[in-house]
């Protein structure tokens, strides 16, 4: 299962700019409701966050050290 | 959900408690359970309770009149929050948010009272409590007033990174913006020039510390 970003569906307008900048069509609109679509290909670039007017995507990362 | 011995005793107020005062202690506490993005306490409104988180972590955080938002700490399992507000009286000085689903252990005001009352061992340990937060504040202020950013970047993946995956709360870059006290934007060049000298690999929604050592410098050198 890929990690994908999270959306608030509470907060979302469903203003679509987040379906705009997604490189890999992994953020789509379904009836009026903006889903998200696991696919290997998000690359974690973080434009849908970046663009979210009200901040309702977050693309968190977790830091690890690097193992040896 | 019963409350856990186990956390409450990971609690500032109850260090040096015997197991019998612990149980007694953790009585008046009910537990209260958040959602992902939720508004634990709003800054300026009267403060109820003092929060113990169970499990998860909460942000604490102040709001400037334009919107942005600038992170004073995060608390985890076994740390509490609300505490100065509870304590004077006064409106919560800063809002919390849950980053994730959280678990809570709240104590209302009045109870945290007699608890204190009750107590002298906790009331000592309040005090060291406070001058934890005062030292932790002071520390802040001093990042934010002598330090650049990309060292306040590396000082942030350091102290959030773990050693296993899911041992620390995930970070987004508007987080770490919040942190540092900087633009989003900034945060993201940060980290690209962390990556370009091989300090990190950003390998997809994970940051490795490839190099402790030079994050260690940064940190040193941004001041």
């Amino acid at each position: 299962m890929a990690e994908m970003p999270y959306i608030d569906l509470e907060k979302c307008d469903c203003c679509g700019h987040c379906v705009e900048v997604c490189k890999c069509h992994a953020i789509v609109l379904v009836n009026n409701i903006i889903t998200i679509i696991e696919t290997e290909d998000c690359g974690w670039c973080t434009e849908c966050e970046a663009i979210c007017p009200i901040g309702a995507i977050s693309c968190a990362f977790e830091i690890v050290f690097e193992e040896g | 959900m019963a409350v856990d011995i186990e956390i409450i005793k990971q609690v500032a107020y109850f260090a040096g408690f015997a197991s019998d005062d612990l149980e007694e202690a953790a009585k008046p506490f009910f537990e209260q359970t958040v959602k992902r993005g939720e508004i634990i306490a709003m800054e300026g409104d009267p403060a109820e309770n003092l929060y113990v988180v169970a499990s998860g972590a909460v942000k604490l955080f102040k709001t400037s009149a334009e919107g942005k938002e600038q992170i004073l700490y995060l608390a985890h399992a076994g740390e509490s929050f609300n505490d100065v507000p509870v304590i004077d009286g006064l409106p919560n000085p800063a809002s919390a948010q849950a980053m994730g689903p959280v678990d809570l252990y709240a104590l209302s005001k009045v109870d945290m009272r007699a608890l204190l009352d009750k107590y002298p061992k906790a009331q000592k340990n309040t005090t060291n409590l406070l001058a934890g937060r005062i030292r932790t504040l002071s520390l802040l202020v001093e990042d934010l007033s002598f330090k650049h950013v990309i060292g306040r970047v590396a000082g942030i993946l350091l102290k959030y990174a773990g050693d296993d995956v899911g041992s620390k709360p995930r970070l987004t870059q508007q987080d770490m913006a919040a942190m540092a006290g900087t633009a989003r934007e900034v945060v993201g060049r940060s980290l690209k020039m962390l990556e370009a000298d091989g300090s990190i690999k950003m390998n997809r929604h994970r940051i490795v510390i490839s190099n402790k050592k030079a994050l260690e410098g940064m940190v040193e050198m941004a001041t």
